[in-house]
């Protein structure tokens, strides 16, 4: 056993040897010479794996760069992308930095800001990208705002995302227009609405919709939480609210749906009435997948729902930070993109400046179908800002302090 | 056996190297798990010692129903799973059913936890398959009703559904430990005295069978109180199990809450050492009691009553988990199939020709992880048994070291082997995954294997070296033919146990190997349920096939040899 007992002190004092040692920036290779060195590499793309659709996308894409540049795309299908933040963290903490098992990460605001604060994130490397130049930067400036992080070029815009809600009109006629109808909405229909349990991107979302539309100054969202003080007195409403909401959710508020694809699933079986989405095609993909009843349709709230954008990024220990790069670059070519908007696919709305496609290009958006439940662009209303992260790291904390219990 | 004298033989080199390959991980990976626990991670700004991450776990509000639902779930399933695999023995013994029963086992014990717990969830919930069979003609529901049939506060859908699997095991162990108890005999001499069946086996089989029952028993209540994967899937969410907080904890973004999680995956070890404690006490009550009991006398009755409840509440179960297999497989050809309609309304291959592809990734990752597991497993028990076999010696301690992966919680030492495997470049890779499913496939191997093996006829092997046979071709050309057919049953499950693994294969996999079981689990969370039941489909066909293959080799391959089929 004394053996044994040496192993383990040697291991024990290893663990505490390896403190973090700064990093040195790698060089971010020009994108001709990312598409040379891209050639054979494998690219571990960690994205969320909830949804079958969006793999099934994913898996699309993985043909294209395999045959256009031969790269090989292994979907890491997470359940919530901090699994992966948390992941290179961990190498980091190993003292891993060129051989890292993330290359490219499906990302956007709490995670982002928390990679980007540790400088775990590899690059600037979005400007080296050729198809970035048609991105809608000034009609979409959420593709280099993320959740009021400015993105410095270190993660690539892939979609647009838009809060909005699903229910079906065969069970529901007349449909809320703000968190006060809606709360009133569940008083008279107890047990037909939830949301899912943040931290999921989908409940936590929901919390800052309602943070928005309840508190008094929304503008102080835009900046970081000053103190404990502040953050108690501007979402005081939010918890007021649903205090007296939660009773009358599914399940009297004591259980929650895992994700949006959870609820959703909810809908279908009749359990609640309405479904939390981000994607405004969604509800046309699901029908056309056959998850949901063709009744099924879309609303938003007429003065605003929450926009933003998600990227994908590459970790600063990337083993394929090239062939991520490429591949970065080809989630934002105009025929990705429009794949991609099509609702029989997925549904997620470009990031692109159509104006600035060639006309070629265009006529693939032009011949994406809108779908029987997609609001018209014009109906979507308007876009509501993302708050600062630090609210959604605090909200998610008192939530889980408050109903977690 | 080993004369003084006789060259070395590389083989006693096995049963050390088997024990070195086990505790090394899991002992690493425990103090790589404490030292955070109390504050020290220097690559994460921790230079402890500090008590701050025990703190804030004892100060988390979500503590006490987490803590509570894992002592409900985990206590009530073993609870349910141990009095009904006595009370069956005791009751149905020699009956027809308990003969059906027993040729049930196999398939549940072989189909993983989540493919269980898939099928569960979706029985039982609300809008579930049983409400739909009645509803809306004899329920008069239209809609579902709001009640919290699964993922129920206190994890007792939970507790169903981890009994539905740790019923066929303790069942199991249970008739393999009655052929060591001259159980027959005990049965006769009670009944000769006129104690009426069930009490005869009560009085007199139990106390006899139970310390062999003791190591299973224990393992399954430390799997119940630390479950992860069925917890996910069935458990409750607001807040969760105590082990589905510590892997969340693990995973969160926020970098401190990674000590808080090894303080939490501390507490999951105590809850369990305290767990088994427990039920230590428990017994040594019972048999004080039992004890008495069994001295005043009483012969009790036939046991009609007893017989025809506890069969009836065993098939219940185990008709739980068949259905469950069922209706999951029905879901992956099912076209539409919305509340309250019964069936399906079509039957298609649509899913299937979408999702074979991604399905045959994981499938070939999760065939080719339970090979090599299983393989590797089945090349050191063999080694060790050999070992033990011609040196004579029998090794009793070892078999508490060969439970201690099924009885150390995986959640408390997995994180701290994560890092060890990340310092020796190991982590990720195909064999620090094989290696994460060695130390859960080879204690049930060594299981399987160690009585048929030990048990087989010294005389032939004797013989096969009159005649002038090596020891090697003793063990190649008599031990392994004969034994072909617990080798290959050992095997099979093995196979099955990688299979059913869901937090090794995170953790040591580094997310890069998705398997059956992960992409089932991630999938049940929200997707479509007819890919789901694809991925729980297959997951539960791979070791059913394992199995298949285990009985049917050995008899094709002995089907001119009688003595040996």
């Amino acid at each position: 056993m004394s053996s044994l007992r040496s192993i383990l002190f040697a291991l024990g004092g290893g663990l505490l040897a390896t403190a973090s040692l700064a990093a040195e920036p790698r060089a971010v290779p020009t994108f001709e010479q990312a598409v040379e060195s891209a050639d054979g590499q494998t690219v571990y793309f960690n994205a969320w794996g909830g949804d079958e659709r969006i793999n099934a996308y994913i898996d699309w894409v993985g043909d294209q760069v395999s045959a256009r540049y031969g790269i090989t795309v292994q979907h890491v299908k997470l359940s919530d992308t901090a699994d992966a933040v948390a992941r290179v963290l961990a190498e980091r903490a190993a003292g891993n930095r060129t051989t890292g098992s993330i290359d490219l990460i499906w990302i956007n605001g709490e995670n982002f800001a928390a990679m980007k604060e540790a400088d775990l994130l590899f690059g600037p490397f979005v400007s080296e990208l050729p198809n970035f130049a048609l991105v809608d930067t000034e009609g979409k400036p959420t593709t280099l705002i993320d959740f009021t992080v400015p993105t410095d070029g270190l993660e690539a815009p892939w979609g647009m995302a838009k809060f909005n809600f699903i229910y079906d009109s065969a069970r529901l006629e007349t449909t809320p227009e703000n968190a006060r109808e809606l709360f009133d909405w569940a008083a008279t229909e107890p047990g037909r609405f939830t949301y899912p349990a943040p931290p999921d991107f989908m409940g936590s979302t929901f919390l800052k919709q309602l943070l928005i539309e309840l508190t008094e100054d929304a503008d102080l969202l835009q900046r970081p939480v000053q103190d404990d003080a502040q953050f108690a007195e501007v979402t005081a409403p939010l918890w007021a609210y649903l205090d007296t909401l939660h009773p009358n959710l599914w399940r009297d508020g004591r259980a929650f749906p895992t994700n949006g694809p959870a609820q959703r699933r909810l809908l279908d079986d009749g359990e609640v009435d309405i479904a939390l989405s981000f994607y405004p095609g969604e509800a046309s993909s699901l029908i056309a997948a056959g998850q949901l009843a063709e009744s099924a349709r879309t609303f938003v709230f007429p003065e605003g729902t929450i926009g933003n954008t998600h990227f994908v990024a590459i970790p600063f220990n990337a083993r394929a930070p090239e062939a991520a790069m490429v591949v970065a670059d080809f989630l934002m070519s105009p025929e990705a993109q429009a794949e991609k908007q099509n609702p029989e696919v997925w549904g997620d709305d470009t990031v692109l400046d159509l104006a600035r496609l060639s006309e070629e290009a265009r006529a693939l958006f032009d011949a994406v179908p809108l779908g029987p439940a997609t609001l018209a662009p014009e109906a979507l209303g308007p876009v509501l800002l993302e708050p600062h992260p630090t609210w959604m790291t605090a909200l998610e904390s008192d939530w889980r302090r408050r109903y977690l219990r | 056996m080993r004369l003084p004298g006789l060259p070395f033989s590389p083989l006693a080199l096995v049963p050390p190297l088997t024990l070195a390959l086990f505790l090394l991980p899991i002992g690493a990976g425990l103090v790589g798990t404490w030292l955070p626990a109390f504050g020290i991670l220097p690559s994460l700004g921790g230079t402890g010692p500090t008590l701050t991450p025990w703190v804030r776990l004892l100060n988390d509000p979500a503590l006490p129903g987490a803590l509570t639902a894992t002592l409900i779930s985990g206590f009530g399933s073993t609870l349910l799973a141990f009095t009904l695999t006595v009370g069956f023995a005791a009751a149905a013994q020699g009956t027809w059913a308990y003969r059906q029963a027993t040729r049930l086992l196999a398939p549940l014990l072989a189909v993983p936890h989540a493919a269980i717990a898939i099928g569960v969830a979706f029985l039982l919930a609300p809008s579930g398959f049983l409400l739909r069979l009645v509803s809306p003609w004899a329920t008069g529901l239209d809609l579902p009703p709001d009640l919290a049939t699964v993922q129920d506060r206190y994890g007792v859908a939970l507790a169903l559904a981890l009994a539905v699997k740790e019923t066929p095991f303790l069942l199991l162990m249970l008739l393999g430990a009655l052929g060591q108890v001259q159980a027959p005999q005990r049965l006769a001499t009670a009944r000769s005295l006129g104690y009426g069946p069930v009490t005869a086996w009560l009085k007199t089989v139990l106390p006899a069978v139970y310390p062999q029952l003791r190591l299973p028993i224990y393992a399954v209540l430390a799997f119940s109180l630390s479950v992860i994967d069925m917890a996910l899937i069935l458990g409750p969410t607001a807040p969760p199990t105590f082990a589905v907080l510590v892997f969340r904890w693990f995973n969160d973004p926020d970098l401190t809450l990674r000590f808080v999680g090894a303080a939490g995956a501390t507490l999951q070890l105590l809850v369990v050492v305290a767990g088994i404690a427990l039920w230590r006490l428990a017994e040594i009550a019972a048999a004080r009691l039992g004890r008495r009991w069994i001295a005043r006398g009483n012969r009790g009755g036939p046991g009609q009553i007893a017989r025809q409840g506890w069969s009836a509440a065993v098939f219940l179960l185990l008709g739980l988990g068949l259905a469950s297999l069922l209706v999951m497989a029905l879901w992956s050809f099912a076209g539409r199939w919305r509340w309250p309609d019964a069936w399906p309304d079509s039957v298609t291959l649509v899913t299937w020709s979408r999702q074979l592809e991604p399905a045959a990734a994981s499938g070939w990752t999760t065939l080719l992880l339970g090979l090599a597991a299983a393989g590797l497993a089945l090349a050191l028990v063999l080694g060790c048994l050999e070992q033990e076999q011609r040196s004579g010696r029998r090794p009793t301690r070892a078999l508490w070291l060969l439970y201690l992966p099924l009885l150390v919680p995986q959640v408390a030492f997995l994180f701290g082997a994560q890092v060890l495997a990340i310092l020796a470049g190991l982590d990720g890779s195909f064999t620090a995954l094989v290696w994460s499913h060695l130390l859960f496939v080879l204690p049930y191997v060594f299981l399987a294997l160690a009585e048929p093996w030990r048990r087989l006829d010294t005389r032939y092997l004797r013989s096969a070296q009159c005649l002038g046979a090596t020891p090697f071709a003793v063990f190649w050309r008599v031990k392994l033919p004969m034994l072909l057919r617990p080798v290959l049953f050992a095997t099979a499950v093995g196979f099955a146990v990688s299979v059913a693994q869901y937090l090794p294969t995170l953790f040591a996999g580094g997310g890069r190997y998705a398997t059956l079981t992960t992409e089932a689990v991630t999938l049940s969370a929200g997707a479509d349920r007819r890919v789901v039941g694809v991925f729980a489909f297959l997951q539960a066909l791979l070791p059913l096939a394992a199995f298949a293959a285990a009985v049917g080799i050995p008899a094709w391959c002995y089907r001119n040899r009688r003595a040996l089929q």
